[in-house]
């Protein structure tokens, strides 16, 4: 498995609620017994909750009115089939107090659905309150950039965000309508060029949460992948004083300079940006690169292997994707390489 | 006087019976082609990171299967009955428009192959095979779809090509409006109508009110491509929100135009086959009417992850609640129909049971997404995938599989046999269930939809395979279906004018009826014309050849002749060539001027 973190968050789990045994269990029979780190199933934030809980509200009426009609149907059908020389079956057109009895009915069970779901889109879309911790996300094909304005922190792909504290997550597109979703922390809302949306939730407890893009962007809509990683507040702090800092020039005549030099020649420059070295926007941002768990969009872990497979052929990893294929030397490519390991 | 035999009695046919079995084949066909894209999706799925397909050609196949399905294959089904069933059942000799109708129909094909020849062109366009069909979903979103981000010819030939079938639906939608309101039998009120009939005036409004909502929205699509505009464009000052308002005020609807005709089948073969009246009959006609209307007051519910702000979520939430309760209502009717009645179980029934179970299960995940916050969490994945597949595969395909086996001994004088059809549908059923079903839960396990590949991290690999087989079992209940069509043209009951004791008047002419339907028009007196009730005997029998001179029309070249310059027309934009669009005009007007002053008699 790429990410054998993920069983430990979702162990941690309480499985209480009927619905969720139900269909775990099911899944267990079935011999798919997860662990699931998108499932919709198992939130790990209070706006998450709160829609599972609605959720579950509406399954139960669901489960029940399934239970009733489909059992009414099928005695209907098994009691009432022809039995040869009977008579023919009396004709009736219809019944008043039947049909007001069944429009009714379900008439009450959606006022008992609609009042908790419109008390809900009102808590949930409420602002954020003051004191949210405030990142920009936008959108590209076919990854995430991460603003955080009041910290001076740029990165790509891996959110990073304190445990329990409000996030207000300000979403636009560079390009066309993506939507950003990382189910067990929050509901998908769509990221679209010249419209700004809002999520905002708070995470219960510290871990990598998996999402992906919701929303079809293009060919490798598949491989926009994104991970949130809720860190303790010290573990936050940590983080993003190490994000805001530029890194150290690399030593001189070391493999790394001659990476450095090497990301220069190839016009990587043009679209990364490396604090110190370069100003590009189309790519994401590259300064600590190193310090993130995965590249390109979520597809592959940060290895030496990997980010040369990356460099040497983008589009077999990511069909489509705009980063060309630079036609580095095998030298060259080590050194970059080595160059890139060392942006932590 | 009109060919009755050869190629030509069919290209010139305006014969309603001709027409709608020409739908019908067709249909068949395009659902065979949307089917088999469905398999090849589902292998790509059965694994985690499988590479049996790119994910351009599988941003193809999904693209095409759902256009395909919606406006090749279920529509133009539905129209075959309405073609061939409607007129026989309101007692009229043909529709109002017979060479309009036929004009439908061109037309249709016509589309429907220029949309799926962009499987094979793209040779002509500087790229392989395979290359150039329609990439950007059935939902086509602005701005995904502009010039920009979708240089090739596959979002034009998937623009123009719903132009062109939008033509044929309006036509068709035009001619059955008029045909249910003017050529119904003496006697035959609105209140006695078959609900079949009933649901085609309502299908035919809605589409002939939500198909130029679409229309403008192509419109705006196709000149932000070739001309320039900035509809959709937010560089610009456009929106691609306004494409997602003006395609799902026409999608919603469309759903409705999928299922009303489907409910309208299954309120015909449930009273025939428990030998009772329909339960509720106005209640189940104006329910249908309700949500002809409601299903106007809901298109934003496809949009809820939009942002449209807490008000607009709750408002449309609530509207969408409220559709529950008029298909409630009908599902109740049904259920008091079968109950007290003596239930013979043919494949019909079977189907049209079927139908109800399915629809259940659709209409229940319906609600779930209606409460926009449980939304959020549903939409865009597999979960939406079930939901839809169990309203319009468990409903739509379901009561048309109904239909097909209650109306073929009428259109073919044949009985489909019964043990094929009932292997044929316990297959459907227990494919459909083991291929959407599963789908629910691998959506509120996080997958989304419209993905080529995804990570074995997600844990639902073995769901995906669960309903990769299930879709196979699909493929295989097909094929049995297409044999047992097959076999009719020498073997199967010959069914006589009612083979089933239907209560309505397709069943008291011949099986298949004489070109001129009915040797005299039947007066109506009940509205269960064929049965008898307290209060009135059935029908008396027609006389076996007509007692005066039926006048019969001629066929005609012109609808087929004016389909023609749609296509070629479409050709204009497609190749950046200006002077075909002068053809396809040319084309346009000649036929439409020697339609016009063809003599009556032909």
């Amino acid at each position: 498995m790429l990410f054998p973190d993920d069983a430990r968050t979702l162990d941690a789990v309480p499985l209480y609620r009927s619905r969720r045994w139900l269909i775990l269990s099911a899944l267990t029979v079935l011999g798919c017994g997860g662990p699931f780190p998108q499932s919709t199933l198992a939130p790990m934030s209070g706006y998450a909750r709160d829609i599972d809980g609605l959720f579950g509200t509406v399954f139960k009426f669901m489960l029940i009115v399934f239970v009733v009609v489909e059992v009414l149907l099928l005695f209907t059908i098994f009691r009432h089939r022809q039995r040869p020389g009977a008579a023919e079956p009396r004709h009736t057109h219809g019944h008043t107090v039947l049909e007001i009895a069944w429009t009714i009915a379900p008439a009450l069970i959606l006022v008992f659905v609609a009042v908790p779901t419109i008390q809900t889109i009102f808590r949930t879309q409420a602002p954020a309150p003051a004191g949210a911790l405030n990142v920009r996300v936008v959108a590209h094909q076919w990854w995430w950039e991460y603003r955080y304005p009041d910290l001076g922190v740029v990165t790509a792909n891996e959110l990073h965000v304190p445990v329990g504290r409000t996030v207000d997550l300000e979403l636009t597109s560079a390009d066309v309508i993506h939507s950003f979703w990382a189910p067990r922390l929050f509901g998908k809302r769509d990221v679209i060029p010249g419209h700004t949306n809002h999520i905002i939730f708070a995470a219960d407890s510290t871990g990598d949460y998996l999402g992906q893009c919701v929303e079809f962007c293009g060919v490798s809509h598949a491989n926009m992948r994104l991970r949130v990683l809720v860190d303790s507040d010290s573990g936050f702090a940590a983080w993003a004083k190490a994000q805001a800092a530029t890194p150290a020039a690399p030593a001189k005549n070391s493999v790394e300079q001659r990476g450095q030099e090497a990301f220069r020649r190839y016009a990587c420059i043009g679209c990364h940006t490396v604090a110190g070295v370069s100003a590009g926007t189309i790519g994401p941002d590259l300064t600590h690169v190193a310090s993130r768990t995965t590249i390109a969009g979520g597809m592959l872990p940060t290895a030496a292997a990997m980010l040369q497979k990356w460099i040497e052929n983008p589009q077999a990893v990511k069909p489509g994707a705009l980063m060309p294929r630079m036609g580095v030397t095998p030298d060259d490519l080590t050194a970059l390489v080595a160059y890139l390991q060392s942006l932590k | 006087m009109s060919e009755t035999r050869g190629w030509k009695s069919w290209v010139t046919t305006t014969d309603h019976k001709r027409i709608g079995q020409l739908y019908f084949y067709t249909a068949l066909a395009f659902f065979l082609l949307g089917g088999l894209e469905a398999l090849l999706i589902r292998i790509q799925l059965a694994k985690p990171e499988n590479s049996f397909v790119t994910a351009e050609t599988y941003d193809q196949l999904f693209t095409m299967h759902g256009t395909t399905m919606v406006f090749l294959a279920l529509m133009p089904l539905s129209a075959a009955f309405f073609n061939y069933i409607v007129p026989l059942q309101i007692g009229a000799r043909d529709v109002a428009f017979p060479r309009l109708n036929a004009f439908s129909y061109w037309v249709f094909l016509l589309g429907g192959l220029l949309l799926n020849s962009s499987w094979l062109v793209g040779p002509l366009f500087h790229a392989g095979m395979l290359n150039v069909a329609p990439d950007g979903g059935w939902f086509g979103y602005a701005n995904l779809t502009e010039r920009q981000f979708s240089p090739g010819v596959n979002i034009d030939f998937w623009v123009l090509s719903l132009q062109i079938l939008g033509i044929s639906s309006l036509a068709a939608g035009f001619n059955f409006i008029v045909t249910i309101l003017n050529l119904r039998a003496p006697g035959m009120k609105m209140m006695r109508l078959p609900v079949f009939s009933w649901m085609t005036l309502v299908t035919s409004f809605i589409i002939i009110t939500a198909f130029p909502v679409i229309t403008v929205g192509l419109v705006f699509l196709l000149f932000d491509r070739f001309f320039g505009t900035h509809f959709y464009l937010p560089s610009a000052g456009g929106d691609p929100v306004l494409w997602q308002h003006l395609f799902w005020l026409f999608g919603h609807p469309e759903v409705y135009i999928l299922i009303l005709p489907a409910m309208g089948i299954v309120s015909e073969v449930l009273p025939t086959f428990a030998r009772k009246p329909l339960f509720g009959y106005p209640v189940v006609v104006y329910s249908g009417v309700l949500i002809g209307f409601m299903g106007w007051g809901v298109w934003s519910h496809h949009m809820f992850a939009v942002g449209l702000g807490p008000v607009a979520d709750s408002v449309f939430g609530a509207t969408t609640m409220l559709i529950a309760i008029p298909t409630g209502v009908k599902i109740f009717n049904w259920i008091a129909t079968l109950w007290g009645g003596q239930i013979r179980g043919a494949t019909a029934l079977y189907f049209a049971v079927g139908f109800i179970a399915m629809f259940i299960i659709g209409g229940l995940s319906g609600v779930s997404h209606a409460v926009p916050p449980a939304d959020l969490q549903q939409t865009d994945t597999y979960y939406v995938v079930a939901h839809i597949h169990y309203v319009l595969f468990g409903g739509t395909v379901l009561g048309l599989f109904a239909g097909i086996y209650y109306w073929w001994p009428k259109m073919t004088g044949r009985l489909l046999s019964e043990p094929l059809g009932k292997l044929h549908f316990w297959l459907t059923f227990v494919g459909m269930n083991l291929a959407f079903f599963p789908m629910h839960l691998i959506g509120l396990l996080g997958m989304p939809r419209r993905i080529y590949t995804y990570s074995p991290d997600l844990g639902v690999a073995k769901l995906n395979l669960l309903s990769t087989v299930g879709a196979m079992i699909i493929g295989a209940s097909v094929l049995v279906f297409a044999y047992n069509l097959w076999r009719t043209r020498r073997h199967g009951a010959v069914a006589g004018n009612d083979p089933w004791q239907g209560a309505t008047l397709e069943w008291a002419t011949t099986s298949p009826p004489p070109v001129y339907n009915f040797t005299a028009i039947p007066k109506v007196e009940t509205r269960l014309p064929l049965w008898r009730t307290e209060h009135h005997a059935a029908m008396a029998a027609l006389p076996a050849t007509p007692p005066e001179p039926v006048h019969v029309p001629g066929g005609s070249w012109w609808p087929l002749v004016t389909a023609c310059g749609l296509p070629v027309l479409a050709l204009a934009p497609l190749t950046h060539t200006l002077w075909l669009a002068f053809v396809g005009v040319a084309i346009l007007l000649a036929g439409i001027y020697r339609w016009a002053f063809e003599p009556f008699e032909a």
